[in-house]
């Protein structure tokens, strides 16, 4: 690529380029990803923004479009692109006045040589979300649609916007994996400001940051295939990768791409430790799952979940920690102190891994630390699940004949098939028409032929598009493994739960398995359909401490309403004695965990959400029985009852709860 | 098509690359599914095979490439041709390893009337689909788990019965479409029905390597080819090579591997002891066995073979229990142990 580029069409000079991306709100971060994926957006994938709309986005796009060649296609994508707009199919309008079939090219064809823009990436679903996969593995689009069966060789870098705010809501793992960056950009827009010295850190930082132009990034892109590896180098960014519990191996050849694009940014040619350290601080860092274990322990094995340790060790996870993104310190030791400092002792392995254990997110950190599966976020979309036949929404699922009315979509292709064979006869039957009319008239001239239609379509031939709709049912299990719970009963739920995700796998539902115990709530399991997981996080669950009922109750709650949220019906199977001791924030005491408790049921109920309480003491209790009242829940007393029972009672109670949606007794 | 990474430079996977080969060499096994982590060269295997196939002779003309030699399953063209007692051209073609692309509609899967023809013309015309031109080779179906529903039941059905019949449109057409499925995906996206699973001959489980050394091998070759790969497909060409005549041998070998009557017993005992639904499992298990033997130039079945292919030729067809984590492939291994005696 030769496209070095003559002042007069830089777009911005380095001075004001430097005044564009300079904005308070990016983090150094933010501003390398820019630069790096400017420099090889197809080798690197693209970049991860979670981040809601507004400046610093913009402002985050706007630095990038400055660093890109002129003229650089940029592609947005919608959320609901339907795979013709997405993938290329038949162009109608031209089918039709030409006569023959008419491709038309996919979004993801126009954007070869530039970028794609996933708008709301977080709701993409998993099916779009494998086509761009695919596309981006074998850089070609592979249509066979609509008759027509072709390859069109693309390449592009792919933006994703995340405007995900619960932890639920993330990119499709698929697409994540392939893409080297993930930046965010949410905690410095919830600042209100920073604080003065955070600023002036801030601009000191700036300062030191280099400043690359367009023109840098063009050179740096020819430079690109000459930049040489070293053997350590892949070697400290490959262990790396396996200390912070990365299992992808696309991971480290992602990083190994971006500190060849670091260093071609230089202008260097073979790769320095900094680069190394600068592409594990990007690239490998908000994937890590674990934090790396002491070097004298053998590397952990990643096919477990890593194992939480104990609760003792858990740092407080407190918000405030996460104002400021903590990638800073570590580029400006990476970047720009380079001269000054002499380098670390120790090898280049546990320096890259330095670098990169010190720019995990705060929030993620806290999350690894005490012991939650980050991988379990995957967002399970797959085809199964109950499927409704519609007219309207969802996805198309063939084509039927009948008439585009009562919002039915016309499916113009089969429409155009069905007529098709027709045409010759049409016509032929046509022509015989207007024949037979002008023999019968003496005036000719009345008889001016109707211009003559290409395609003769009837109303035979009219076929409207079917459309099916998942509505999967996830089924959310909360679990009192507190002290009282734990004694007798916390093994036959276990159990229970264990028959009931037996079925819930017949019935291909999702399952999610919410603790509490002690102070506080666990999220055991997101709403997934693999029940070998959903069985190992229960094996694991220990029991014993306070009730903190409330807490769950509320938990259950916002967990059920973010099921809600993606189109899914949650139905939810609390298991307790209804005591709660400790109220919501975390002190004991019976009273005032009471009134929580009394609280939370309540808001629970305003959600009114499908319910089912199983009272887990060993006589039923009125306490149990209220709850379930409060909480506008079935109330299922089992005392003593094996595991099996327990499941059968669920397993109908369940299943009169999907069918009446308000079950109150 | 641009240059494929070579298949005998993809970094253990030792189980996948046999099960691809086996496919190869017996396409009666009857499909391989791949289903494993994210990254670990699943596709990269699949797509590398294409290189490593053997060319095969086919009619010179035949949409459906049909092998001049065999009769019973060529298309209406030919068996009209044979009858005629017209000599037909051969010529040599590579093996098709056909990617059914994500987003594929039935008409271009199963073929349906040609769109150009009928308008243009106003004649009714057959366009053969992907199931055509995976006749004689290999269907591979990236994230099979997101296939659509009426897709899947009707991959399986024309791999079942190995003709495709096309009744759309007026057009009433059959064709032969005997290939080799093979599945790929994440059982993270979603699990596999059952009635699928039972389909694929052999089941791969891959995982991440978690050795150092294995994990820089990935990243350092695959790092390599992308930055030249011509190069690197050149240095890998003679392993490659190897690889690709063993599949010859194993071919021509094939028929003549003996399958004693103490190892039809050995795999009914086995299969009786995982207590597998129906003979399709030993069948598999016999047939693999026998692929395997032949690959490696034995002149019998013996356990060793038995034993290797147990695992994916049983792994799936187990009474599934869900929650039991101990997972099938324990399983499988358990009883080899038992019974072989480990």
């Amino acid at each position: 690529m030769t496209r070095a580029m003559p002042d007069a069409g830089v777009p911005f000079t380095a001075s004001e380029q430097r005044w564009r991306c300079a904005q308070p709100s990016l983090s150094i971060a933010a501003l390398h990803a820019a630069s790096l994926f400017a420099v090889d957006p197809v080798g690197t994938g693209g970049v991860v923004i979670r981040a809601l709309p507004g400046p610093a986005r913009e402002g985050w796009l706007q630095c990038l479009s400055g660093l890109l060649p002129h003229g650089t296609p940029l592609r947005r994508v919608p959320l609901h692109i339907n795979d013709e707009r997405l993938l290329g199919g038949l162009d109608l309008a031209a089918t039709l006045q030409a006569g023959r079939p008419i491709a038309q090219q996919g979004v993801l064809t126009m954007a070869d040589g530039g970028i794609v823009l996933l708008a709301m990436a977080e709701r993409l679903s998993a099916a779009t979300a494998a086509r761009l996969a695919a596309v981006l593995d074998t850089q070609e689009v592979a249509l066979a649609r609509d008759g027509l069966a072709m390859r069109h060789a693309t390449r592009f870098g792919v933006i994703a916007l995340d405007e995900g705010l619960a932890d639920d809501e993330r990119v499709a793992p698929a697409l994540l994996d392939r893409l080297a960056f993930s930046i965010d950009l949410h905690p410095l827009i919830d600042d209100a400001g920073p604080a003065a010295d955070d600023q002036n850190a801030l601009d000191q930082d700036l300062a030191a940051t280099p400043v690359w132009s367009a023109a840098d990034v063009a050179s740096a892109r020819d430079l690109l295939p000459q930049i040489e590896a070293s053997e350590e180098i892949v070697k400290a960014l490959v262990s790396t990768a396996l200390a912070l519990g990365v299992a992808s191996l696309r991971a480290p050849l992602l990083a190994l791409r971006v500190a060849r694009a670091s260093a071609a940014l230089d202008g260097r040619l073979l790769i320095s430790d900094d680069d190394a350290r600068l592409a594990a601080a990007l690239v490998l860092a908000p994937r890590a799952t674990q934090v790396p274990a002491p070097p004298a322990e053998p590397p952990p094995n990643e096919d477990e979940p890593p194992e939480p340790p104990p609760p003792e060790e858990t740092p407080d996870p407190s918000p405030e920690e996460q104002t400021e993104p903590p990638p800073r310190d570590d580029e400006e030791s990476s970047k720009d102190e380079e001269t000054p400092e002499p380098p670390p002792v120790g090898d280049l392995e546990d320096r890259v891994l330095d670098a990169a254990q010190a720019a995990i997110p705060a929030g993620l950190l806290a999350a690894l630390m005490s012991g939650q599966d980050r991988r379990a976020t995957a967002q399970a979309s797959g085809r199964a699940g109950a499927v409704q036949q519609g007219q309207k929404r969802g996805r198309p699922s063939g084509a039927r004949r009948g008439e585009p009315r009562a919002g039915a979509r016309l499916n113009v292709i089969e429409t155009l098939r069905a007529a098709a064979p027709w045409q010759k006869i049409r016509h032929a039957e046509i022509e015989r028409k207007r024949v037979t009319n002008v023999g019968s008239r003496t005036a000719p001239s009345s008889a001016a032929p109707p211009p003559r239609a290409r395609v003769q379509v009837r109303r035979d031939d009219f076929h409207v598009t079917r459309y099916k709709q998942r509505s999967a049912t996830t089924t959310l299990f909360v679990v009192d493994a507190s002290g009282s719970s734990a004694l007798n009963r916390l093994a036959e739920a276990k159990g229970a739960v264990e028959l009931l995700l037996a079925d819930c796998y017949v019935r291909r539902d999702q399952v999610a398995v919410l603790a509490f115990r002690g102070k506080g709530v666990e999220l055991l399991l997101p709403p997934t359909r693999s029940l070998v997981r959903a069985k190992r996080s229960l094996a694991g669950l220990p029991g014993g401490g306070g009730t903190p009922l409330a807490s769950g109750i509320d938990a259950a709650a916002a967990l059920a309403a973010s099921i809600a949220r993606r189109g899914e019906t949650p139905i939810v199977v609390l298991l307790t004695d209804g005591r709660g001791n400790i109220a919501r924030d975390g002190s004991p005491g019976r009273a005032r965990a009471g009134d929580d408790v009394q609280l939370a049921a309540r808001q629970f109920r305003a959600a009114s959400l499908r319910a089912l309480l199983i009272d887990t003491s060993p006589q039923p209790q009125p306490a149990a029985r209220q709850l379930a009242q409060e909480m506008g829940a079935s109330y299922l007393p089992l005392p003593y009852a094996g595991a099996t029972a327990l499941s059968q009672a669920v397993a109908l109670a369940t299943k009169s709860v999907s069918a009446a949606p308000a079950v109150t007794r | 098509m641009s240059v494929q990474f070579p298949f005998s430079a993809i970094v253990g996977q030792d189980e996948m690359k046999l099960a691809i080969l086996i496919a190869a060499v017996d396409p009666s096994v009857g499909g391989v599914l791949v289903f494993g982590d994210r990254g670990t060269g699943k596709s990269t295997a699949v797509r590398a095979l294409a290189a490593m196939l053997p060319k095969m002779r086919a009619v010179i003309g035949c949409r459906y490439h049909c092998d001049p030699e065999a009769s019973g399953s060529a298309c209406e063209d030919c068996k009209a041709l044979k009858l005629a007692g017209t000599a037909v051209k051969s010529h040599l073609i590579p093996v098709p390893v056909v990617d059914l692309p994500l987003g594929a509609t039935e008409d271009r899967v199963v073929g349906a009337l040609d769109l150009e023809r009928a308008l243009s013309q106003g004649v009714k015309a057959y366009e053969p689909g992907l199931l055509a031109r995976a006749n004689r080779g290999f269907l591979y179906i990236d994230e099979v788990n997101l296939l659509e529903d009426h897709l899947v039941d009707l991959l399986i059905d024309v791999a079942a019965s190995g003709e495709n019949v096309v009744e759309r449109e007026g057009l009433s057409v059959r064709h032969p479409a005997r290939f080799v499925l093979v599945g790929s995906g994440n059982p993270e996206e979603g699990e596999l029905r059952p009635q699928l699973l039972d389909r694929f001959g052999l089941s791969v489980e891959v995982k991440t390597p978690t050795d150092l050394p294995s994990r820089i091998e990935v990243v350092r070759r695959r790092d390599q080819f992308e930055r030249d790969p011509a190069g690197f497909t050149e240095k890998w060409k003679k392993e490659d090579e190897r690889v690709r005549r063993s599949i010859v041998k194993g071919k021509s070998h094939i028929s003549e591997v003996a399958v004693p009557d103490a190892a039809l017993e050995r795999a009914a005992q086995l299969c009786m002891a995982l207590g597998t639904d129906g003979l399709r499992g030993e069948l598999t298990l016999i047939r693999a066995a026998r692929a395997l033997a032949a690959l490696q130039g034995a002149a019998a079945v013996t356990d060793e073979h038995l034993k290797r292919v147990a695992p994916p030729a049983l792994r799936h067809r187990l009474r599934r229990n869900p929650l039991d984590d101990a997972g099938s492939t324990v399983r499988v291994d358990r009883a080899v142990a038992e019974l072989f005696g480990a």
